[in-house]
């Protein structure tokens, strides 16, 4: 049992720590594809990488409710940990989160179960953060769409294996859709809905 | 040699110099003190804190000071402070049942429970100007009585027992307040949300609504059930705490309109209700706020929709008057690089329409000549 | 009294987060307006609160932010929100395109290339495109929803038929990414080309309207027209005056009461880097007055 003094820390400046690290998801989102670091190091509780702790001090509060799958929800210090720095509720209904925490990509539910907005409000939709083992060594996959200028490459090491097919409904459904932010401990690559994934050369 | 104006960093510094110097005015004039404004000019305080959303007399004061009386302004004023401060949570509902009551009116039943009580009011003073007034004035010490013990029910509550009037609608519990200054305003909108809207809203342009309601245009038959005005506490639970605490007291006024019945094959025919609520003695924001709010039930009574009263979508679009007074005033602004567009666009278009006239007009006057 | 006490970038951390989250989105669905939780900014709406609110919300220390109002560094609004930003946030600012992280802007797009390490943000008046063909929110909403935009096509066409042209010449109404009709702000249409693929991420508030929207870098930006009627971007008869530019936005500039008039770069940074660098226009080495005389005494 860990008591809230024994809890991994938030940033140690809240404001700039958070102002950096949403830049480089910003620019991950602006940039599919490219690989961007996470600068302002926060405690990691358990399972959670040191990407996914900063991003979540700095997009989660009272107003987006989460949802963890079995990895992440299965140590109470994740829980804790989430509460206590972000107050952000934990839902068990996948449907209604404006976040979901991937720790075992491999368990990854249908994406259908998630939120994928309406076409009058396509941003009423769940924002899915997946940590993968490497975003710079591994299969090699293309990518096009906006923010990228022509062709963009990924080399990246992920479960699930088919995720990028698994994306590929966010072609029928544009507007609606699910939007990724893949972290491998302090790097960040986005996958929006808008962006086109091929694997290359198998 | 022609050079790009510059020097509107050292124009802006040397105005607001030249603003602060007008809002002072002739300084061998006494300064007037926050306190003269509070006491003295207590309705323009109570609409700056109703429109600004924030119950603060002395900051509302300051805001006038400051804004040189202009309501409007002092009231963004208060609102752009407002929007800085830390939000705990929500307080309990107030209960306007139990306000200790300073006036209190009903234009539905001659007595009342509790009595009529008049209280400080500018109805049924003849409306001259009073000379002595200018100065020094020592007003003669008010009527004192001995303080009712007596309850002072709601007169709609009164109705409500009967079943005359319908229920107002109870929210779930724990459900949650909607708050526009925290989630952007979508339509359709939830009555506490329009409620809101309304309380922030400005005074004359609700004031125009409900008249508009009053001369035919979505006509809903009001009485004024009840207005009343006096102090309420206000209480805070407090997760932690486990129970309400006491935060103070504040003083409101509540209006409420009883409308025209409804009723079906199914339901009793009864009356409706508007509502209306604003910090401070705001009577004429309250009773215009309780004719919009019920024109604005229209949709959900089953009413035909068509005047601009019950228009949703108008209404709480355009009842904000520092959202309304910074676009209307922001055509101060240079906009010479549109005007630029427009002006070339528009000497394009007369040139192609000169040039057609006179090739429309050639041909005739070598007929003429022809002929 | 509640002395105020105001944080970085004067936005408290919790709206920051909101407007974050609205940024990524907008970024996510290129041109869709989120609709946002905007705050009362201590400057009126319709002054450029939604910018502010977005440039507040992605400004660190380590930016050079840049302030423009009509292209110039130095229109009094462009002064005050610059100021307002050196005040709250202490970052360094900038009239240089090049050296900017982040650009302001009110009406124009520079008109010197941006790149990809910048940010543009626009202050944006009436964010959605179809409002003065159909003010409701909930019925544009719904065209918005099904890509339903034969109203526009309609109103550009009949311009055409009462004008001989698209009667639009700022503001002009543009397709992000082959899918929504999106306001460009208040910008000349002159502006509208660089908008696509643009190297730099663009990001437009509405703080009154509460709309948040945004063209990735390298997204798909088309004027919206007719085949037999494309778009055409204004063009000027003259060179700038100052700095001979031949195909930059010109202010009009009216010299006297007798109708004199000269066209003058509406971007100075970039007038005066062109004439820092040697260009000169006919009318930058004397005063304009002197050279009318000259003209009429010749």
């Amino acid at each position: 049992m860990t008591t809230i003094a024994e809890l991994p820390p938030g940033f140690v400046d809240k404001v700039l720590s958070a102002q950096s690290t949403f830049r480089s998801v910003m620019d991950a989102m602006a940039r599919p594809g490219s690989v961007q670091r996470i600068v302002p190091m926060a405690g990691t509780p358990d399972t959670m990488m040191r990407g996914t702790a900063a991003i979540a001090l700095t997009l989660f509060d009272h107003d987006t409710p989460l949802w963890l799958d079995a990895r992440m929800s299965e140590s109470s210090d994740v829980l804790k940990w989430l509460k206590f720095h972000t107050g952000a509720p934990v839902v068990p209904d996948s449907s209604i989160a404006a976040f979901a925490l991937i720790g075992d990509g491999g368990a990854l539910p249908s994406l259908e179960r998630f939120a994928l907005g309406t076409n009058e409000y396509p941003d009423r939709s769940t924002t899915l953060i997946i940590q993968v083992d490497s975003l710079d060594a591994g299969r090699s996959f293309e990518l096009r769409g906006p923010g990228i200028d022509g062709v963009a490459t990924l080399l990246a090491s992920i479960k699930p294996f088919d995720l990028f097919e698994r994306l590929r409904f966010n072609e029928t459904l544009f507007p609606r859709g699910i939007d990724v932010v893949l972290v491998a401990d302090d790097a960040v690559v986005a996958i929006p809905r808008s962006t086109r994934v091929m694997s290359k050369g198998g | 040699m022609y050079v790009a104006v510059k020097g509107g960093e050292r124009a802006i510094e040397n105005a607001h110099r030249l603003l602060a110097n007008a809002r002072r005015g002739d300084q061998s004039v006494a300064e007037v003190s926050l306190d003269q404004i509070s006491e003295q000019l207590g309705l323009a305080v109570d609409r700056v804190m109703s429109e600004g959303s924030l119950y603060d007399r002395e900051l509302a004061a300051l805001a006038i000071k400051q804004a040189r009386g202009d309501l409007i302004e002092a009231i963004f004023l208060v609102r752009a402070f407002r929007a800085t401060l830390p939000r705990f949570g929500a307080s309990e509902p107030v209960d306007t049942g139990a306000m200790r009551v300073q006036r209190r009116v009903s234009s539905t039943f001659k007595d009342i429970p509790g009595g009529q009580i008049l209280g400080p009011t500018f109805d049924y003073t003849h409306r001259l100007l009073d000379p002595s007034l200018a100065q020094g004035f020592v007003p003669e010490a008010p009527a004192v009585g001995e303080a009712s013990t007596a309850p002072t029910p709601r007169v709609t509550d009164i109705l409500g027992r009967d079943g005359l009037i319908e229920t107002s609608p109870q929210a779930e519990d724990g459900a949650s307040v909607g708050d526009l200054t925290r989630e952007p305003l979508n339509f359709p909108a939830d009555r506490d949300l329009r409620l809101q809207n309304l309380a922030r809203g400005d005074e004359g342009f609700l004031l125009a609504m409900g008249y508009s309601t009053q001369r035919g245009y979505g006509r809903n038959h009001p009485f004024a059930g009840e207005i009343r005005f006096g102090e309420v506490e206000v209480e805070f639970a407090a997760e932690d705490v486990g129970f309400a605490v006491p935060l103070g007291s504040i003083e409101l006024t509540e209006c409420q309109m009883v409308n025209q019945f409804k009723g079906s094959a199914t339901e009793a025919p009864c009356f409706t209700r508007g509502y209306g609520l604003a910090f401070g003695q705001s009577e004429r924001k309250t009773m215009s706020m309780a004719l919009v709010d019920r024109a604005l039930r229209a949709r959900e009574l089953g009413e035909e929709v068509g005047a601009p009263a019950q228009d949703e979508e108008f209404v709480l679009s355009h009842s904000d008057n520092v959202q309304a007074t910074g676009f209307v005033e922001h055509l101060k602004l240079p906009h010479y690089v549109d005007f630029q567009s427009e002006l070339g666009l528009l000497r394009k278009l007369r040139k192609e329409f000169a040039e057609a006239s006179a090739e429309a007009n050639a041909p005739d006057a070598m007929k003429e000549a022809a002929e | 009294m509640n002395a105020p006490a105001y944080n970085f970038a004067y936005l408290d951390e919790q709206t920051k987060r909101m407007i974050r989250r609205a940024i990524l989105k907008a970024i996510a669905i290129p041109g869709y307006q989120v609709p946002f939780a905007s705050r009362e900014m201590p400057m009126p709406y319709g002054w450029g609160t939604g910018g502010v609110q977005v440039t507040a919300a992605i400004l660190g220390p380590q930016d050079v932010l840049k302030v423009i109002d009509q292209g110039s560094d130095d229109t009094t609004n462009a002064i005050s929100i610059r100021k307002f930003f050196a005040k709250t946030a202490g970052v360094a600012t900038t009239t240089s395109t090049d050296e900017a992280t982040v650009i302001q802007t009110r009406h124009r797009i520079p008109e010197t290339s941006l790149h990809a390490n910048q940010v543009l943000v626009y202050q944006v008046p009436i964010p959605e495109p179809l409002r003065f063909l159909e003010p409701r929110e909930t019925e544009t909403r719904r065209m918005h929803a099904l890509a339903e935009y034969g109203l526009m096509h309609v109103k550009l066409y009949e311009d055409i038929a009462r004008f001989g042209h698209i009667a639009t010449a700022y503001a002009y109404p543009v397709k992000v990414n082959a899918r929504y009709v999106m306001d460009p702000s208040p910008t000349p249409k002159f502006d509208n080309p660089k908008m696509d693929n643009c190297p730099a991420l663009q990001l437009f508030g509405a703080g009154r309207e509460k709309r948040i929207y945004a063209i990735p870098p390298y997204t798909q930006v088309v004027s919206l027209d007719f085949e037999d009627h494309p778009f055409e971007p204004y063009r000027f008869n003259a060179p700038c005056a100052l700095c001979a530019a031949e195909n930059s936005y010109l202010d009009e500039i009216v010299t006297d009461d007798q109708g004199s008039r000269m066209f003058v770069c509406s971007d100075t940074d970039y007038c005066e880097g062109r004439q820092a660098a040697g260009h000169h226009g006919a009318l930058s080495a004397a005063p304009y007055k002197d050279k009318a005389q000259e003209a009429s005494n010749g």
